[in-house]
């Protein structure tokens, strides 16, 4: 089986926005990995590795967009497990959305992979489209906002706890699919692969790369593609206008005392 | 003239509340394009449920219905394949809807196979092609203008009120076009029980943090959120360490809410709680730490220890209440 994992540095989200006449300015930010594909990628490497054995049930290639001569975070993702990298080499801000999308499905295809697995956002556009359009595009079921993941190698299927509004549905989809991820992915019980006991905690969260992993990544292969090798251009249907600072809530006020409290809420807010 | 398309929701007992949001947008759109709105009703039972929000009417020119037992339970596959023939039939230039988690789902979906743009989480309509969506955890309004035969968007809930009324009228079946599920089946849908409101219309809601120390010390907000008549929340930081569900998230990766009353209790306002509360229209902190950032978007905050404050609270709002 091979997985495909989508990822994507994103300015620093730790880091003050810089707003410039009408924009953002990003220019002095640090760009991080984004934190639900940490996510998509240790779930992917969970689904691949038998815990207490070097088995490994699928590969696992971690896809990015961004330019060639930028793909650390691609380098920390191989670090952290994955088998091998592929580069789309263009800046990632100059497609939209819809471009995005169609890389990856093009990415899929070339690679004949089984399963694409993506974090249900990035943390700075916050779109929560691109898993959806891309199992559109390649005609699979898509199973969204996934909390638990449990894969039946027999049956080539998945099963996936997803979390809707209200509560939690599960849903069952025949491979090859596209699963995007939410934060309890990562949770030590959270994927079960069918090969490592069931009663297996992992650590919580994405793990850390090693320090034989950081020296092992300098070997794995990187394939890089241009758009044009895949056909596509970088897309026109979408333009920022322009990006502001929300408006700001008035000031509040420090009261000193529960009583004091209530009577504001009752007489000032009027919300009791 | 534009065609504004806006897919509603239903439940066993009708329209889904959440979906009137998004017919509001939805109006606003036509406003601003001089067009008309229509309303789509999916699933097994979705001539019977037109009705009710036909009678309704909301300013539409029509509601159409696709009646089709794939369609329910909810999967994106069929509704995405329902909502593109949908858009094809009645020459739609616009179809969206409230933000939820299955308008997430499906939406998107039905953009790629249009080969169309969709905004995503619009809080404001600034032209029929330009909308204003939040980014990087609400820190930032960006106004995207995007180009398409068709526009595909989804509106914050909590950013649009739930439209009037107005005249009825006519509800047109639309005949169900061939449905895929690719195979995905819906095996259980798990309710969260809960006597309390839901976060995303709950007038009150009380939100604890790490700060309480443990889920059994929830316990004391609990009584204080119902005798608010209200829904419990928590951060993230409560969620991941297990003293609350998970569905009881609120943040950028949990549910967006904008109650009047807020009532954050020893929670230090991170930005990702931040972006999924600030427009509440009364925000209370009250947590220990006065560095705390909660407080600088708190308009009551109180300087103290949970332990301290919130059983004098519940005492005071009881006898307020029974007033």
């Amino acid at each position: 089986m091979k997985i495909l994992v989508t990822v994507k540095r994103i300015p620093d989200p730790d880091e003050a926005l810089k707003f410039t006449g009408g924009g953002l300015d990003y220019s002095s930010h640090k760009r991080v990995p984004n934190a639900f594909d940490e996510y998509a990628v240790e779930t992917a490497l969970r689904l691949a590795e038998k815990v207490g054995t070097k088995d490994r049930q699928a590969e696992v290639i971690v896809l990015s967009i961004c330019p060639a001569g930028q793909r650390q975070h691609v380098t920390q993702f191989l670090a952290m497990g994955a088998d091998r990298g592929v580069v789309v080499d263009v800046d990632e801000d100059t497609l939209d959305t819809i471009a995005v999308s169609k890389a990856i499905a093009a990415v899929y295809k070339k690679e004949g992979a089984d399963l694409l697995i993506a974090g249900k956002l990035s943390q700075d556009n916050e779109g929560n489209q691109v898993a959806q359009r891309v199992a559109g595009l390649l005609g699979t079921p898509q199973a969204c906002f996934a909390a638990q993941l449990s894969w039946d190698q027999a049956g080539k299927s998945l099963t996936v706890s997803r979390e809707v509004d209200d509560g939690v549905e599960t849903k069952k989809v025949p491979l090859p699919a596209v699963v995007s991820v939410d934060l309890r992915i990562v949770l030590p019980k959270s994927v079960q692969n069918g090969a490592t006991s069931p009663d297996h905690a992992y650590q919580e969260g994405p793990r850390l790369a090693s320090l034989r992993g950081i020296t092992m990544a300098k070997r794995k292969k990187v394939a890089t593609y241009s758009l044009a090798d895949l056909g596509l251009d970088a897309g026109s249907s979408e333009q920022e206008v322009a990006v502001a600072a929300p408006p700001a809530r008035a000031a509040g006020q420090i009261v000193g005392s529960v009583d004091e409290l209530v009577e504001k809420l009752t007489k000032e807010a009027k919300v009791l | 003239m534009s065609k504004v398309l806006v897919v509603l929701e239903t439940t066993a007992d009708g329209l889904r509340s959440q979906s009137l949001p998004g017919v509001t947008c939805g109006q606003e759109i036509a406003a601003k394009t001089g067009g008309e709105l229509h309303l789509l009703v999916l699933g097994a039972n979705a001539g019977t449920h037109a009705q009710a929000v036909a009678a309704a009417g909301y300013g539409a020119a029509a509601v159409h219905t696709i009646d089709a037992a794939a369609l329910d339970p909810f999967t994106a596959e069929a509704w995405a394949d329902a909502i593109v023939h949908a858009v094809k039939t009645l020459g739609a230039t616009h179809v969206g809807g409230t933000a939820t988690s299955s308008l997430r789902d499906a939406l998107p979906r039905a953009a790629a196979l249009l080969d169309a743009p969709l905004v995503a989480e619009v809080v404001e309509v600034k032209a029929g092609d330009t909308f204003s969506r939040p980014v990087s955890a609400g820190r930032a309004l960006l106004d995207l203008k995007v180009s398409g035969g068709v526009i595909l968007f989804t509106a914050r809930g909590t950013e649009f009120e739930a439209p009037a009324a107005g005249s009825a009228v006519s509800v047109s079946a639309i005949a169900a076009p061939a449905l895929d599920t690719r195979g995905a089946q819906v095996l259980s849908i798990e309710k969260t029980a809960s006597a309390r409101p839901a976060l995303t219309e709950a007038r009150v809601i009380v939100s604890g943090g790490r700060g309480m120390g443990s889920g059994d010390n929830f316990v004391h907000l609990e009584k204080l959120t119902d005798l608010l008549g209200g829904a419990l929340g928590a951060s993230r930081a409560a969620t991941d360490a297990g003293m609350v569900p998970a569905d009881l998230q609120i943040g950028q990766t949990g549910k967006v809410v904008a109650p009047d009353l807020y009532i954050a209790v020893a929670i230090s306002g991170a930005i990702q709680h931040l972006a999924g509360m600030k427009s509440s229209k009364v925000i209370v902190a009250i947590n220990k730490d006065e560095e705390a950032p909660i407080f600088q978007i708190a308009d009551y905050g109180l300087v103290a220890k949970w332990e301290d404050t919130i059983p004098r609270l519940s005492e005071l709002v009881a006898a307020h209440t029974s007033a």
